[in-house]
């Protein structure tokens, strides 16, 4: 019986090993691959601030309402733009996410653009329309196709088919800590301070016109916002994964020195139990 | 001369942050300068060279596509979609893109979108070749 069971623990010691050896390649893989998407994330933030905090003031300051970017929506229908990961088995970076989501869009009817794998197959199984699918790799997106993205997100919503515009993405605190969040991008009505101050601000000058100016700039900053979130996402997600398989292989290697422990005290027994039956044998004859 | 903060980023990166006297660059209506003191003021910018008097009185050009301008409370931003200083640029790399998009234009027989985007290539290397002389 002893010899069975030792048998058994073997066999899921090795397994263990093999398992453990997956997680960790995956976590030197991440973590090389890592270093790549910080840089390119770290490169990006300022332009996304910027843009942001430009974006905002002059949403703050602004005037004039001529422009279909620039003013309250009727239209109650949102639009949300989330960024997910390609691949699972990154803890709780996708789940994380969705459920950000879930809490923001609570009771809204909303549409998406989904852009990773995972949001694409979320959305699927949801039922919920999606604009395109065509982003559906994370990994290949470029300024190009954020380009491709603002543009058909504008004309959507000049069309009128939603009313807002809101960005889902996660952001990138540290290496040890992706906080998703929801941002709403347009119109610039949205993105003005709660409490708007009673004094009339120092006019901004739109040159040639508020209409032409929202309708160049627009697109650019959608897409450099686009590109922002990709950029944060994708290294948050190399980031997550690298903190769940560290976490996996540690665990891999709690469990390997608990078998062996458990493996040794079985061999032990085996061994314990043969002597005394030798030493039986012994006394009878 | 009396000077104001400019901030210079694009998506590769902030590339410029300090005080200047003028900036000058091309908006969609035409070229435009701001110097210090200018009122709450934003624009789109559009394809062309534009250029930053620094502090010191001296002068860096850059090749400036894309992009908004923006003045708020005497600060200025501009956040371009390519901002190359003259520097920057590769005069080989910008001939050979001229060469690559002329030829694509006279071959004919493009989509729409194909000849947007070879036109906009053979724009963009006009600029950083009108720049880098």
């Amino acid at each position: 019986m002893a010899a069975n069971n030792m048998k058994a623990v073997k066999l899921r010691i090795k397994s263990v090993q093999s398992t453990m050896q997956i997680t960790k390649a995956m976590e030197l893989v991440a973590s090389s691959k890592l270093r790549k998407a910080k840089e390119r994330a770290d490169v990006c933030r300022p332009y996304f601030r910027e843009l942001h905090q430009t974006l905002q003031d002059i949403a703050n300051g602004n005037m004039d309402f001529s422009s279909v970017y620039a003013r309250e929506s009727e239209n109650k229908k949102s639009c949300y733009v989330v960024i997910a990961g390609d691949r699972g088995l990154a803890g709780g970076y996708n789940a994380n996410l969705f459920k950000c989501l879930e809490a923001d869009a609570e009771g809204k009817d909303y549409v998406v653009l989904p852009v990773g794998k995972k949001s694409v197959e979320y959305f699927r199984r949801k039922g919920v329309e999606c604009i395109t699918e065509a982003f559906g790799e994370i990994a290949e997106i470029s300024v190009a196709d954020c380009f491709e993205m603002a543009n058909l997100l504008c004309r959507e919503f000049r069309a009128g088919k939603y009313g807002h515009i809101e960005l889902c993405y996660t952001n990138f605190v540290s290496m040890l800590s992706q906080v998703p969040s929801v941002m709403s991008i347009l119109p610039l009505a949205d993105l003005t301070a709660q409490e708007k101050t009673g004094k009339i601000e120092n006019l901004i000058l739109y040159e040639p016109n508020a209409v032409d100016v929202f309708d160049a700039i627009v697109p650019e900053y959608l897409a450099g916002l686009i590109y922002g979130g990709v950029c944060d996402s994708v290294a948050s997600e190399l980031a997550a994964r690298r903190t769940a398989m560290e976490a996996a292989t540690g665990n891999a290697e709690e469990m390997i020195d608990k078998l062996n422990l458990y493996y040794n005290r079985a061999r032990q027994a085996s061994i314990t139990q043969e002597i005394t039956e030798i030493v039986g044998g012994a006394e009878g004859i | 001369m009396k000077t104001f903060p400019l901030r210079i980023g694009t998506p590769d990166g902030l590339l410029f942050e300090g005080n200047v006297e003028r900036v000058m660059c091309r908006a969609m209506t035409g070229d435009l300068a701001i110097l210090a003191g200018h009122c709450n003021f934003c624009t789109a910018l559009g394809m062309g060279e534009a250029h930053v008097i620094l502090e010191d009185g001296s002068r860096k050009e850059a090749a400036c596509i894309g992009g908004m301008l923006s003045v708020m409370n005497g600060t200025c931003r501009v956040l371009a979609t390519t901002w190359e200083w003259k520097e920057d640029i590769d005069r080989e790399r910008a001939e050979a893109a001229k060469k690559n998009a002329e030829s694509l234009l006279s071959k004919g027989g493009l989509t729409d979108r194909e000849y947007k985007i070879a036109e906009a290539k053979l724009q963009r290397a006009l600029v950083r070749l009108g720049v880098k002389q």
